[in-house]
């Protein structure tokens, strides 16, 4: 791919009801980093994320995605209300009715991008292993028959299902516990399943919701080995939501800061510490203030 | 002309009754986001109430009209809410942290015990009432006329008065803004100091009572009923509520007015044999077109 | 609280009261006065049995949770965590032995039960399909379908109709009854799966009572309430009727008597082959991916969608698969009556089939083939107590939701074998 920008985000605006929760939010993802959206409490990160993620339809603006080859409208794939014109053209009727009919944001991670959630949403009642199995859904050899029968190319799709599972339990240091409940898991080892489960689609971009909230120091520190893991062997973009500043301005490479819906800063992590802006959001404190983040 | 206009008249006073069955389904879905499967078996044991309160009743020698209604009215009312307290004690209070899938297969079987408890006790044959009130208004229409029975204004007004006497109580007293202050967020209620568990308990004696109500008012008119009534009447209700909007109190009285009245119109104009079949097939119909109903409000997943 | 020892009787006895004057009220005038004509007749001895009952059961209740047991039992209660359990990775089922054991049996069955038995267990046996159908939808999927009565319906009037009007025997409507099924199951899921759950119960109870509602009032097609008779399957074309239009019969081709018992081994037969073949079936869908995306589906939505998994497709897949099994069900039921009428396929009929998967256990095979023969065998065995049925089921659903929501069978998970990791 030669596209540098893996994400492009321009004027997304998001309304509930009369609450305007996103207004003009415009900032762009590059390929093969780790970039960082961070901003105080309330500021709009999570509903800018369930935005990319397809989980929330935006009001208003454009979400592209330039991963697995083509470029996707995030907004689009969700299903769009029918517009006049329609009515007099079928090609574009039947492609939004196939949208609205199909659509979802199951497309969104089948474009390439993957999420995990800030709390935890792992399968509970089922087993680690089949965490991320079911994560391997798309790749997998789903025909009912071959799957009934039982044959050598069902077999070897799902060794090699096996295998890919247990090179991520390796990477999140999961592998003694892969026979045991999900949810009897501890919370850390829980966020880390979540990991694992995502990368497990094989995204092109993973976008992390708080990984360590939660997390005591030495985990946290072990989360950043992770992430960089990810990136370096990997080749996967990351974008996370942080409250944690010594993890953010530790591993990221590009920073987007959001308050109260808008983007007012964005740039690599030495520009933010010191962009007076930032540090007025975060404090409330007057620009010329001494204040060290 | 005049059978669109009887059927209107009809239609009026069934989606009245509609309305008030529909109360009990949205104001539990409301407060614990579940379809109360029991509450037509409610409606339907309080028919039978209807029918042995009236019973008692005569056989005690009071035959005045007014006395005998506003009696079955009070006995109906005060023993179907009694119904609605333990089937929420029973079915429902037990398994507030369970899944949801487990809820409603308790709920369902609450309805099936409910149900064969009444053809246990009462036998499966159809009960009636005799008719107590006769007597209708008629205007010449055309060729024809338009006969509205006395029977069906003390639908219409006794239903009205129901939901004007609940809205007063929601929107008005310290119950109701404890029920709505529940509604909105149940944890945070119950740390400002209310029983959550009582109200929701309240929320389903006043369901019941609601359902009570249309027991003794649809008993009256129509005279008949066994114990199989509270299914279809309960599906149609519930229909009533999605069509209002699912959770909005004025959105199941406008779900019950808009079904009786469709639903009569079907029935005079097209076909009565699957009147039942037309109101399902809106409640699918409303699912697929808008799922938050006219008066509801769109749901926003949580993620 | 350290008097915990030691029952206060004086809590208990008010207790105890307050649920007797409950009882009094509620079953006073449902169960004390019984209606007739417009009179009625007075049975107070009913209502003091059943308020007796009460009081005494509450007053012993809560005594009992009194006691250090009952604390005990209360706080397990609370407690209740009870997950599936993981197998060991080479975990060996005793089903290797078992399985063979019982096909062994089960083909002997039919040369040695009499008619009588024989015809219950082939009743039980379409309830083993019709819950492993269920189950599917309710148990993996976690997807409450109160309208399986339905699919049921559309697989026997499937096969009587089919016969009626197209002239198409029983071997031909078996597959075409379980794709028609299946179809229903798609257009009424369709719409319905993306919404929330609840929703989909409402409209399949709708579904199956409009299914009944239909057939008894179509009538031109359906013939209403006076029903259509059902073919029987025929062996190579030989028939199990005592004379032939058309042919030979079973009977006069290998030179026996005339026996109506010959039917019914038969299709015991071809019903105790299909049955194994959907138990293998399930037994293979629920290692495959598919099984585990249902349950996947089952545990939450809204991770699954976030993996790329189409919930509505997943959900639909399920449903129909469910519905289909239904079918093959209902056209064994016709074939075995040789009759279908509507009154076979009321919300009851929907209800016991819940009920065998709720006791069963959701999910688990095995409970869900002991609980189709308990549910359907032993109401044979106790007629005098039928009537009572409905209620039991309606108990059943109720206790087994507050205190084994599960079912009885634990359920186990396949472990796996660690093995060297590799992407590729």
């Amino acid at each position: 791919m030669s596209q540098e920008n893996i994400l492009k985000v321009e004027n997304l605006v998001m309304h509930f009801g009369g609450i305007k929760a996103l207004n003009d939010v415009t900032f762009d993802i590059k390929r093969g980093s780790v970039s960082a959206l961070i901003g105080p409490n309330g500021a709009g990160k999570t509903t800018v994320f369930n935005c990319l993620t397809g989980f929330y339809k935006a009001t208003g603006g454009k979400i592209v995605l330039s991963a697995a080859g083509k470029e996707t409208s995030i907004i689009k794939v969700l299903g769009e209300p029918f517009q006049v014109s329609d009515f007099f053209s079928p090609i574009a009727f039947f492609g939004r009715l196939k949208y609205k009919m199909f659509g979802g944001s199951h497309l969104v991670n089948r474009a390439g991008l993957s999420r995990t959630f800030q709390n935890i949403r792992l399968f509970k009642e089922m087993s680690v292993v089949e965490n991320l199995l079911v994560a391997q859904h798309m790749r997998v050899n789903r025909s009912l028959i071959s799957g009934i029968l039982n044959t050598k190319a069902y077999q070897k799709s799902e060794e090699e299902a096996l295998e890919r599972v247990f090179y991520w339990l390796g990477v999140v240091d999961l592998v003694d516990s892969a026979n045991r409940l999900a949810g009897e898991l501890s919370y850390g080892q829980q966020r880390r399943l979540e990991i694992a489960r995502a990368m497990c689609t094989n995204p092109e971009i993973v976008c992390l919701d708080e990984p360590a909230a939660g997390l005591n120091p030495s985990e946290t520190e072990a989360l950043t080995k992770m992430i960089r893991v990810l990136r370096d062997e990997h080749n996967t973009t990351v974008l996370l939501i942080e409250h944690d500043m010594g993890m953010v301005m530790d591993i990221s490479d590009y920073i987007v800061v959001l308050d109260h819906g808008e983007v007012i800063a964005k740039g690599g992590p030495d520009d933010i510490k010191n962009n007076p802006k930032v540090i007025a959001a975060y404090l409330g404190a007057e620009e010329d203030e001494e204040v060290t983040l | 002309m005049d059978i669109v206009l009887q059927q209107l008249v009809n239609g009026l006073t069934l989606g009245s009754v509609y309305g008030l069955i529909a109360i009990g389904y949205t104001m539990v879905y409301g407060i614990i986001g579940m379809i109360n499967f029991a509450h037509g078996d409610v409606y339907m044991v309080s028919a039978y109430i209807t029918a042995i309160a009236i019973a008692l009743l005569t056989f005690f020698g009071i035959e005045s009209f007014p006395i005998i209604i506003i009696g079955t009215l009070f006995l109906t009312v005060a023993v179907t809410g009694a119904y609605g307290w333990v089937i929420e004690r029973i079915a429902y209070r037990p398994l507030r942290n369970s899944s949801r899938l487990s809820v409603l297969i308790s709920a369902i079987g609450m309805s099936l015990i409910l149900q064969n408890y009444v053809q246990l006790s009462q036998g499966a044959n159809q009960q009636g009432v005799p008719t107590l009130l006769t007597g209708a208004i008629r205007f010449t229409v055309g060729d024809g006329f338009v006969q509205i029975t006395y029977m069906k204004l003390l639908i219409l007004f006794i239903s009205l008065l129901g939901m004007g006497v609940l809205t007063y109580v929601i929107q008005k007293t310290k119950l109701g803004r404890m029920c709505r202050a529940t509604q909105q967020d149940r944890k945070m209620a119950s740390i400002l100091g209310i029983d959550t568990d009582k109200v929701i308990s309240t929320v389903f004696v006043i369901g019941a009572m609601m359902a009570a109500l249309a027991g003794v008012l649809v008993t009256l008119d129509y005279g008949a009923f066994d114990f199989y009534v509270g299914f279809i009447i309960g599906i149609k209700a519930f229909t009533a509520a999605v069509l209002g909007g699912i959770g909005s109190l004025p959105g199941a009285m406008l779900g019950g007015l808009i079904l009786g009245l469709s639903e009569a119109l079907f029935a005079g104009l097209i076909s009565s044999d699957y009147k039942d079949v037309f109101s399902f097939s809106l409640l699918v119909l409303i699912l697929i077109i808008r799922p938050s109903g006219l008066l509801g409000k769109p749901e926003v997943e949580k993620v | 609280m350290s008097q915990s020892v030691g029952i206060n009787f004086k809590k208990s006895s008010i207790d105890a009261l307050v649920a007797g004057f409950l009882a009094l009220i509620l079953f006073g005038p449902i169960v004390g006065v019984l209606l007739d004509g417009y009179g009625f007749s007075a049975e107070f001895g009913r209502v003091a049995w059943m308020v007796a009952i009460v009081v005494v059961g509450r007053f012993v209740m809560s005594c009992f949770f009194q006691t250090e047991k009952g604390v005990a039992m209360a706080f397990r209660y609370a407690n209740n965590d009870e997950g599936a359990t993981v197998l060991s990775p080479n975990h060996k089922s005793k089903m290797v032995w078992i399985i063979p054991l019982v096909i062994l049996v089960g083909l002997l069955v039919p040369f040695v039960a009499s008619k009588y038995v024989l015809t219950v267990v082939i009743l039980g046996l379409i309830y083993v399909l019709l819950g492993l159908g269920l189950n599917i939808v309710v148990g993996l999927a976690g997807l409450l379908d109160l309208g399986f009565v339905g699919f049921y319906a559309i697989g026997a009037y499937g096969l009587a109709l089919g016969y009626e009007n197209l002239g198409l025997g029983f071997w031909s409507m078996l597959p075409i009854a379980a794709l028609l099924a299946a179809f229903a199951g798609a257009i009424l899921g369709f719409p319905v799966l993306r919404m929330h759950g609840d929703y989909l119960a409402i409209v399949t109870l709708g579904f199956g009572e409009i299914i009944r509602l239909i057939l008894t009032n179509w009538a031109s097609f359906t013939h209403g309430p006076n029903g259509v008779s059902a073919p029987l399957p025929t062996l190579f074309g030989l028939e199990f009727k005592r004379r032939s239009k058309d042919g030979e019969t079973f009977h006069e081709f290998f030179n026996l008597p005339y026996d109506s018992a010959y039917k019914y081994m038969f299709i015991y037969l071809i019903l105790f082959a299909v049955v194994w073949a959907v138990l293998f079936i399930k037994h293979r869908l629920v290692k495959m991916p598919i099984g585990r995306a249902w349950e996947a589906l089952r545990e939450d939505e809204v991770a699954c969608r976030s993996l790329g998994l189409n919930h509505v497709l997943v959900k639909l897949s399920a449903f129909m698969l469910g519905a289909s099994t239904g079918g093959l069900a209902g056209v064994f039921f016709a074939t075995y009556q040789g009759f279908v009428n509507p009154s076979s396929f009321t919300f009851f009929e929907s209800a016991l089939i819940l009920a065998i998967v709720v006791l069963g256990g959701m999910g688990s095979t095995l409970g869900v083939v002991i609980a189709a023969f308990c549910l359907t065998v032993l109401p044979e065995m106790l007629r005098e107590f039928a009537e009572y049925r409905v209620l039991m089921f309606g108990i059943l659903m109720v206790v087994m939701m507050i205190w084994k929501p599960r079912g009885i069978v634990r359920v186990t998970r396949t472990g796996f074998a660690a093995r060297k990791g590799a992407v590729k």
